[in-house]
């Protein structure tokens, strides 16, 4: 008899529960190693990357690198007061070092994107800073009347922050300023959160555009012959297999001015040929390419869903008086959802960052968020600005996935 | 092929979403097989409730005999129905089958004898390539099935997992446009009647198989329909389960006085419950009888085989006379038979003798021949006997396990013998 008070041991006196994780240990061992090779690869190319690049939008040292002395002097500065000649002498002797280093321009285009105009002033001083005798505000100001201005002084002081919460707020139309508060942009300055709502909306219709011509197809695929339905599907995932760049400029193709699409108006007499519809480089073209490319992401969740419903679901409901259509509505389609959330879910995730499309066949109204994240990575080079963007993009998402799990629940999805 | 290809791509971006799910459906597993086990014992018999008020029993002196069911007073008529799927083979050929009102038909047979097509056809989920069916004196041919009030039980229950065990039952109830007390007096009093009425608010993924059975039957019930189809309802329970349930339903049809039409292959089943049963096989129906006329005097060599054990001898007619056929074996051996279904002088045959019938040590009497014990197994209450009689090593003998039977050994040689009456001759 064993003692049931005590820990129960195994046949050797050993506790059972560590003979149990020796017995278990080879099999752990092997199955980590099986995914070990995987777990590396995204750690390494997935998880560091990208939290790395988020990190950028918070954290930005280089004009604290680059200009210590005038970062210790612009903390002290209260951002009020005219800035003393203190904050002068240390820019001076921060800009003779960065002369001679050749890193002036970096430290330029940081305060530049602060104020505008402070490009030239840094370049062209810095030329200089080694000729300058003290005291230093006045021999700044006789090169350029621009040192006079406190607005300068103020990037620089936004600029010298290591933490620097300036690009989240600017990602969300507001401005860090030199006192430490935040206010919103002003009027004519205000665009990511438009561009955000926009990308809301395509991505929107784009899945609701989906559901309703991929419910029908997933239907009729889940109630055909195997044989006929693999065939079927084929045509499904054709797209797949295409570059999405062909496909997208098989669109250009179908919708421009003198495009298929509006050839056939014309022959059809819907459009007149001197004012034809302009149904592509707007949004538009976006939402027809998205939707077009988008499809089977939708219709494949449905598909496999549909496919465990039994027939005898709806055959039960009719057998009870039920008509054709309260039996779909009262039966099979409560079934079904678990296929559209999924559906949905991948469509709208897919959409919100989607990008070579709205490029290509967008124009100006058909632009997205992700569109502007690109400026920023390739154009302006304002990558913490970009990494801010793209992490409110991430927090909106997982927000959305949060909602989802709340309302439906992700146990409730089927992806295949 | 394309189905794995294009999954694996879509699966491919989410599958973060793929492994919480599967993470939280493991969890949900191990809380279900909990369930399970507090369900597993649930079924136990509870002495019969007060019957559904409007429903009639069957008078037991008024009882018709069934076997006279003509196309004229039949409640259920299939009128020379004949269904193809495909063009060019019938599934079922010429069928005409007439079903009493209040009568509990079991249609019987292999897969692919046609059964299942037939109770869809009637369901109205199939409709016949040819003939028509009629119910209650119409034809249904052009009837949508929801409007034919046929109740039906199906194979998987088919209890729809998102409405609850209340909502199943009120279905169809609210489809007829019935106010909410009556649906609701009416649900309970069909739980009440199948000892459900404890479980009206869980969902069927809450309920065991037993219990779900009853639930799709008192789902099946409570419109108060004519007619109930039922499908292989019992195949998905367990031996012991499924005993259980072919006699409340029994019972329930009993009181109910509704008629049934129940498919199955299972053959006790079919005894055990049914006034009558209608024995499919390659879309014909080979012999429309009571249980017991079934196993006792079976009209071919498909009925003789299908229901119940059954040795089988060929031999040749050499004549007949007062029904009694006289046969002769080959190598000499000749013997005495019933002819039922036999064809004339000359013609070969298959005889019929049922495992329990022959009797062994007997050296005398018309059909008496050597037999050649190989084979003997132990089974509590008879010993299963296998030999070797008239070159046939599949011939079986049940052995009561009696006071004083007989004690065979294996290799041993004895006589065996029976009565020509229960040595039915058949189609070859």
């Amino acid at each position: 008899m064993t003692d049931t008070t005590g820990p129960l041991v195994a046949a050797d006196g050993t506790p059972l529960k560590r003979k149990l994780a020796q017995a278990m240990f080879r099999s752990r061992a092997r199955a980590f190693g099986l995914v070990f090779p995987l777990v590396a690869f995204v750690i390494a190319a997935f998880i560091i990357p990208i939290v790395a690049l988020l990190w950028q939008s918070v954290h930005d040292p280089r004009f604290a690198n680059l200009m210590p002395l005038t970062t210790i002097e612009l903390a002290k500065w209260d951002a009020v007061s005219p800035p003393t000649e203190a904050m002068a002498a240390a820019v001076v002797a921060d800009m003779i070092v960065a002369k001679k280093n050749k890193t002036i321009g970096r430290v330029a285009t940081r305060v530049n994107r602060e104020v505008s105009g402070a490009r030239s002033l840094f370049t062209k001083s810095g030329r200089s800073a080694a000729t300058l005798e003290a005291p230093f505000m006045e021999a700044l100001i006789a090169k350029d009347k621009k040192w006079e201005n406190i607005k300068i002084w103020e990037g620089m002081k936004i600029a010298s922050k290591v933490y620097n919460p300036g690009y989240l707020a600017s990602a969300l139309d507001m401005r860090y300023t030199a006192d430490g508060s935040i206010v919103r942009q002003e009027e004519d300055r205000r665009i990511h959160i438009m561009l955000f709502a926009r990308t809301m909306e395509i991505s929107l219709i784009v899945t609701i555009a989906c559901f309703v011509l991929g419910y029908p197809i997933a239907y009729l695929l889940s109630t055909l012959t195997t044989r006929t339905s693999n065939l079927l599907l084929i045509l499904v995932l054709l797209p797949f297999w295409t570059s999405l760049l062909v496909r997208t400029t098989a669109w250009i193709a179908m919708l421009q001015a003198q495009g298929v699409m509006n050839d056939l108006f014309v022959v059809f007499g819907i459009a007149t040929d001197t004012d034809r519809f302009s149904l592509i480089y707007n949004k538009t073209g976006t939402l027809i390419a998205m939707t077009h490319i988008l499809l089977p992401f939708m219709i494949l969740p449905l598909y496999s869903v549909m496919k465990t419903i039994p027939v005898s679901y709806v055959r039960a409901a009719k057998s009870m008086g039920a008509t054709n259509w309260t039996a779909f509505w009262r039966v099979y389609f409560p079934q079904s959802v678990p296929g559209i959330g999924a559906g949905a879910l991948l469509v709208f995730i897919l959409a919100i960052g989607y990008y070579i499309t709205p490029a290509l066949v967008g124009g100006q109204d058909g632009q997205m968020i992700s569109n502007i994240i690109d400026f920023h990575m390739r154009k302006s080079l304002n990558w913490n600005l970009a990494a801010a963007l793209g992490l409110v993009l991430l927090v909106f998402v997982m927000f959305l996935f949060w909602l989802y799990d709340r309302l439906v629940g992700i146990d409730n999805m089927k992806l295949g | 092929m394309g189905v794995g290809f294009g999954q694996v791509l879509a699966v491919s971006n989410l599958y973060l979403i793929f492994f919480l799910r599967d993470v939280s459906a493991e969890l949900r597993c191990c809380k279900s097989t909990q369930h399970l086990l507090q369900n597993a014992y649930e079924c136990v018999w509870v002495s019969v409730r007060p019957r559904l008020q409007t429903a009639k029993k069957i008078d037991d002196q008024g009882e018709s005999d069934l076997s006279t069911v003509s196309k004229e007073d039949g409640f259920v008529v299939f009128d020379h129905v004949q269904k193809s799927y495909d063009g060019e083979q019938l599934v079922v050929k010429d069928l005409n089958l007439y079903i009493a009102k209040g009568e509990f038909l079991t249609m019987l047979g292999p897969s692919g004898s046609g059964k299942t097509t037939c109770l869809m056809m009637l369901a109205g989920f199939e409709t016949a390539t040819h003939g028509d069916i009629l119910l209650g004196g119409k034809p249904i041919n052009n009837i949508p099935p929801h409007k034919r009030g046929i109740g039906m039980v199906f194979q998987n229950y088919a209890l729809f997992p998102h409405m609850t065990v209340g909502e199943n039952l009120s279905f169809p109830l609210e489809v007829r446009k019935q106010g909410k007390s009556e649906r609701e007096e009416n649900v309970k009093r069909a739980l009440d009647m199948v000892q459900m009425g404890d479980f009206i608010n869980r969902r069927p993924a809450q309920l065991s198989g037993g219990q779900q059975q009853r639930i799709a039957l008192a789902r099946s019930l409570v419109f108060e329909p004519d007619l109930v189809l039922m499908d292989e309802p019992l195949g998905a329970l367990d031996k012991q389960l499924r005993e259980h349930m072919q006699y409340e339903i029994k019972h329930l049809h009993e009181r109910l006085g509704v008629t049934v039409v129940y498919v199955t292959h299972d053959q006790s089943e079919a005894l055990t419950m049914s006034d009558r049963v209608a024995v499919f096989d390659d879309g014909i129906i080979q012999q429309l009888a009571p249980p017991d006329d079934l196993y006792e005097r079976p009209e071919n060599a498909f009925v003789a085989q299908f229901i119940g054990e059954n040795n089988t001898l060929k031999a040749t007619v050499t004549g007949i006379k007062d029904g009694i056929a006289s046969v002769d074996y080959g190598r000499g051996t000749k013997g005495e038979a019933l002819a039922v279904n036999c064809g004339d002088v000359g013609s070969t045959t298959t005889l019929s003798i049922r495992p329990e019938r022959v009797e062994i040590g007997k050296k005398s009497g018309p059909n008496a021949v050597d037999a050649n014990v190989l084979e003997l197994i132990y089974l509590g209450d008879h010993i299963r006997c296998r030999m070797e009689v008239l070159g046939d090593d599949q011939f079986v003998v049940k052995v009561p396990n009696s006071h004083g039977h007989k004690h065979l050994v294996v290799g041993e040689t004895t006589k065996v013998s029976w009565s020509s009456e229960d040595c039915r001759a058949l189609d070859a």
